[in-house]
């Protein structure tokens, strides 16, 4: 069940992200994408949760709620603060490109649960990345206030990427074959490698983990098996 | 009987469609007064499945049937599991059904194509357009496939 916990964790903790802008997009269309969007990795992380749960005991909402910062296994790039729109449109360009691969990898997956949600996540993968693409071709080859803002996220972004492939090399081609016909197009070009962080999938997160929980989970948590 | 009562739970969002013209209701099996119903989320996050489980089993019940659901992911869903007659539905209501985005046309006055305001709209179904001509703004139940 790692994969399902690990996948769950992602979509969780970038749509708990996401979730932070709503109400304080750019403008009312970005807004409700961004919204939207955030709705969909929480749909996805919930059938994983679930499916976690399933072999694990527990259920969804604790998984989510009740499980401190070092128990989570999401890819630290998903954790990453929102900064300004540039650098959200950054992290979700990368991360999109990455699970475009990944659900299509999935989508045949031997356990049918896994590659049912993999075959749906996949299709939504495809709007995701066409939102994110068509920003990071608008700010890149914008005004000079716009590229820059682009050109800063994807290198702040760029030091997560390697973590994305550890457990999945074979994705890397297709996604650098990805990110860098969208790079072209929105004339940038490509941040050098350089250090990469590491230890999402060990559970050794960024500062900022610990505390996107704290406001996510602090009702949970302060009443215990509340409901509506 | 049991397919008729399932016919009265509707898209809590979109009450012109029941759940078998959206193409979420994928069958049922009957064992004496027990009903397992099976269904398929429409986007991954919809709000409505958990409004929606709950009218199933409301139904059921209320007419003397046990309920379990099951929820399914494979084959995931597509708007091509949309009925023609759940198109036309939305049609009618000024919902422009799912169609490539370059060839939506205005449910009011059939004038196309229609520009796009956001690939994003008031429900994670839908995207906001607006008719070149009679410059109506409507939903496009977007095309997932």
């Amino acid at each position: 069940m790692t994969e399902a916990l690990n996948h769950g964790d992602d979509n969780l903790v970038i749509a708990q992200r996401l979730a932070e802008w709503v109400s304080r997009g750019p403008d009312l269309e970005t807004d409700i994408a961004l919204g939207n969007i955030a709705l969909d990795h929480l749909g996805v992380a919930r059938a994983l949760l679930a499916h976690a749960s399933e072999a694990e005991g527990g259920n969804e909402d604790d998984l989510a709620m009740l499980r401190s910062e070092r128990e989570f296994t999401s890819l630290l790039i998903c954790e990453q603060p929102n900064g300004d729109f540039a650098q959200t449109i950054a992290r979700q360009f990368l991360f999109d490109a990455y699970q475009l691969g990944l659900w299509e990898k999935l989508s045949t997956d031997l356990d049918a649960t896994i590659a049912g949600v993999a075959g749906k996540a996949l299709l939504e993968a495809r709007y995701h990345f066409r939102f994110s693409s068509s920003w990071v071709i608008r700010l890149g080859d914008g005004t000079p206030e716009s590229r820059r803002r682009m050109e800063e996220g994807l290198v702040l972004m760029w030091r997560f990427v390697g973590e994305m492939f550890d457990q999945s090399p074979d994705l890397r081609s297709d996604w650098d074959r990805r990110v860098d016909e969208v790079m072209t197009t929105a004339t940038l070009h490509r941040p050098a490698d350089g250090f990469q962080r590491r230890g999402g999938r060990e559970g050794i997160h960024t500062e900022h983990l610990g505390h996107l929980l704290a406001e996510m989970q602090w009702m949970a948590r302060a009443y215990p098996g509340a409901t509506w | 009987m049991i397919a008729e009562l399932l016919e009265q739970v509707k898209d809590p969002e979109i009450p012109v469609l029941t759940i078998a013209d959206l193409g979420i209701l994928r069958g049922f099996d009957v064992d004496g007064s027990k009903v397992t119903v099976t269904i398929t989320p429409t986007y991954s996050g919809c709000p409505a499945m958990d409004m929606i489980k709950a009218d199933i089993a409301r139904v059921l019940e209320e007419n003397g049937f046990s309920t379990t659901i099951r929820i399914t992911y494979s084959p995931p869903w597509t708007t091509d599991m949309i009925s023609r007659e759940g198109k036309a539905k939305l049609e009618g209501i000024g919902i422009a059904p799912p169609t490539p985005v370059s060839e939506v046309r205005c449910p009011r006055c059939a004038t196309g194509p229609a520009r796009t305001v956001s690939e994003f709209g008031s429900t994670a179904c839908k995207a906001l357009m607006v008719c070149p001509n009679c410059r109506e703004p409507f939903d496009l139940f977007k095309e997932l496939r």
